[in-house]
């Protein structure tokens, strides 16, 4: 087994009744962004939760760098759906907390330095004293990810942090994410139920079922380049490819996957890999990881 | 009507106490001398029969007793004679003892009701059965078995004022939302820096809810406890000069108690202010 930055490996949660999600199976890679897009119900927070180390699989480890995660840990920062600011610190204060954090030896203008650099980052300069309450939604949501970045994380766990916001807004934060996470080669894992926002940032998409007893139907390998622009990136041969194969999974087959893979053997460890193009193929088993 | 509402406020604020004053005073002001009494009859009735005149004091007589306080507070003629505001300044005192103490229970302990599920739900019969009883019944119990009445009135107010802070904090603490909780945790935070950076802050508001409801019941009670305990106090003030029959000392102290709880209640108010946040 190739050593992934992060594996999960074999993950079910139950809350009593029947499992939400069950033998989950992923490998993500350093530097990768990956999306998860899926239906509300089929525990994709959940599995967000027990990456972040905020909840524990029923059954299952998730291993990142060798180790099974314990707990809640800096290295792996989440940037939450709602902004999740403490609304009694100003944009400094909720910044410079996480810093101070990250590293409790440094002093306090060393401290300040550093969150400064990290507002300057998500253009936030000259907004340091505000209040959140004084910051419009997407602002906020700025301020978080500036907190994510400030501890320089392992990994970035996002929960439909643009979700919330309105189109315009949205649209840009997108840019910035891309902007930050693939220039400094961040691993990211994002959840979304955008279609177009996991095309425009992630390189893997993967595509969760219905729940209960959701699972892995494919991860799909974004056949567009990396270096991709938000407003060419539909004039590409294979964008419809794969928009429509996203779309007719989130539409259709989520639902229905059960019924499709009936009477199959069916490699909870292995789901197929997809590439959709305009001519589509499937990678085969023998290159996968 | 383009005077602004504040000042149109105060304007009948103003008027209403104008037209108060005007009544009492015109309640008070008596029918004048009663002609042909039979002095032994006269004798057995008191001066409104026999002078007409009121035996409730006027605004007039009250102002000039109040002005009186106002000038020298701080007198002490003996025991059972000292300025008003020795009195007051012996209530105060008292009350913020056992506030104090009523603080410095009710917090940790509204703390851990809070975080724990177990605690709340373990101690939830004993706050709901204790937290009805008038303080006062504790006296009794207090005077036995603390045999010092002046570290009994303390207790009493110690235990009225520390349901509403241990019921308030115990809410606000485990009312703290989940994501900020949840923000600490991927931090990393130890838990005593999180009760202190996360859970005091996010709960701050609704804590000094509860501490400005107590000083208020703190304020209510001590007169009522000073009446019982005497020696002290301005409940014993008032009850000492009912016994004097000087209603004019006990309309004054009772003007006196109003303004001092009012004070108490702002100081508090202007505390919770400062530690409220929008959202």
């Amino acid at each position: 087994m190739t050593a992934h930055l992060i594996s999960i490996e074999g993950i079910s949660r139950r809350y009593g009744g029947p499992a939400i999600f069950e033998d989950l199976w992923l490998g993500i890679d350093r530097g990768e962004f990956v999306c998860v897009i899926g239906h509300s119900g089929c525990g994709k927070t959940t599995v967000l939760n027990i990456l972040a180390g905020l909840d524990k699989p029923s059954d299952g480890v998730v291993v990142v760098d060798g180790k099974a995660i314990e707990g809640p840990s800096l290295d792996r920062a989440v940037i939450f759906q709602g902004h999740a600011l403490f609304p009694w610190l100003t944009v400094m204060g909720n910044v410079s907390y996480a810093v101070a954090a990250r590293h409790p030896d440094w002093n306090k203008s060393k401290v300040r330095a550093h969150a400064q650099e990290f507002i300057n980052v998500v253009g936030l300069t000259g907004s340091e004293g505000k209040r959140p309450s004084e910051l419009s939604g997407g602002m906020k949501q700025r301020v978080g990810i500036a907190r994510a970045l400030s501890l320089s994380p392992k990994m970035l766990l996002m929960d439909e942090p643009f979700s919330a916001l309105d189109a315009l807004t949205r649209g840009t934060l997108q840019d910035e994410v891309r902007r930050l996470c693939h220039g400094t080669g961040q691993t990211v894992f994002m959840i979304t139920h955008d279609v177009d926002e996991a095309i425009y940032l992630a390189d893997r998409i993967v595509l969760m079922t219905n729940g209960p007893g959701a699972l892995i139907a494919e991860t799909v390998v974004n056949p567009l380049p990396r270096d991709r622009d938000r407003n060419n990136v539909h004039r590409h041969p294979d964008y419809y490819a794969l928009r429509n194969h996203l779309i007719d999974f989130l539409v259709e087959r989520s639902r229905s996957f059960k019924d499709e893979i009936a009477g199959r053997a069916w490699d909870r460890r292995h789901p197929p890999v997809i590439r959709p193009t305009a001519t589509p193929f499937v990678v085969p088993k023998e290159k996968l990881g | 009507m383009s005077t602004s509402l504040p000042l149109r406020a105060a304007l009948v604020s103003v008027l209403i106490l104008a037209v108060f004053l005007g009544l009492w005073q015109i309640g008070t002001m008596g029918s004048g001398p009663v002609a042909d009494m039979d002095p032994d009859y006269a004798k057995l009735m008191g001066q409104t029969a026999t002078q007409g005149t009121s035996a409730m004091p006027g605004p007039g007589a009250v102002g000039a007793q109040l002005w009186q306080h106002l000038r020298d507070p701080f007198y002490d003629r003996g025991p059972n004679d000292k300025g008003v505001g020795i009195q007051l300044a012996f209530s105060i005192a008292r009350v913020f003892a056992g506030y104090l103490l009523a603080v410095l229970v009710a917090l940790p302990l509204g703390f851990l009701i809070g975080m724990s599920p177990l605690m709340n739900r373990a101690l939830d019969p004993y706050i709901q059965i204790l937290k009805p009883i008038s303080p006062l019944a504790w006296m009794p119990l207090a005077l036995y078995t603390i045999k010092d009445s002046a570290i009994s009135a303390i207790f009493v107010i110690f235990i009225c004022s520390v349901w509403p802070m241990l019921v308030n904090t115990a809410f606000g603490v485990a009312s703290v939302r989940r994501e900020w909780l949840n923000v600490a945790r991927t931090l990393e935070i130890p838990p005593l820096k999180r009760a202190f950076t996360v859970i005091l802050p996010a709960a701050a508001p609704t804590i000094l809810t509860g501490m400005r409801i107590s000083i208020g019941i703190a304020w209510l009670v001590i007169v009522a406890a000073e009446m019982l305990v005497g020696g002290t106090g301005i409940g014993y003030f008032v009850w000492n000069e009912w016994n004097n029959l000087s209603i004019t000392n006990v309309i004054t102290a009772i003007l006196l108690i109003g303004v001092v709880g009012m004070i108490l209640d702002q100081g508090l108010a202007r505390l919770a202010r400062l530690v409220s946040y929008p959202e």
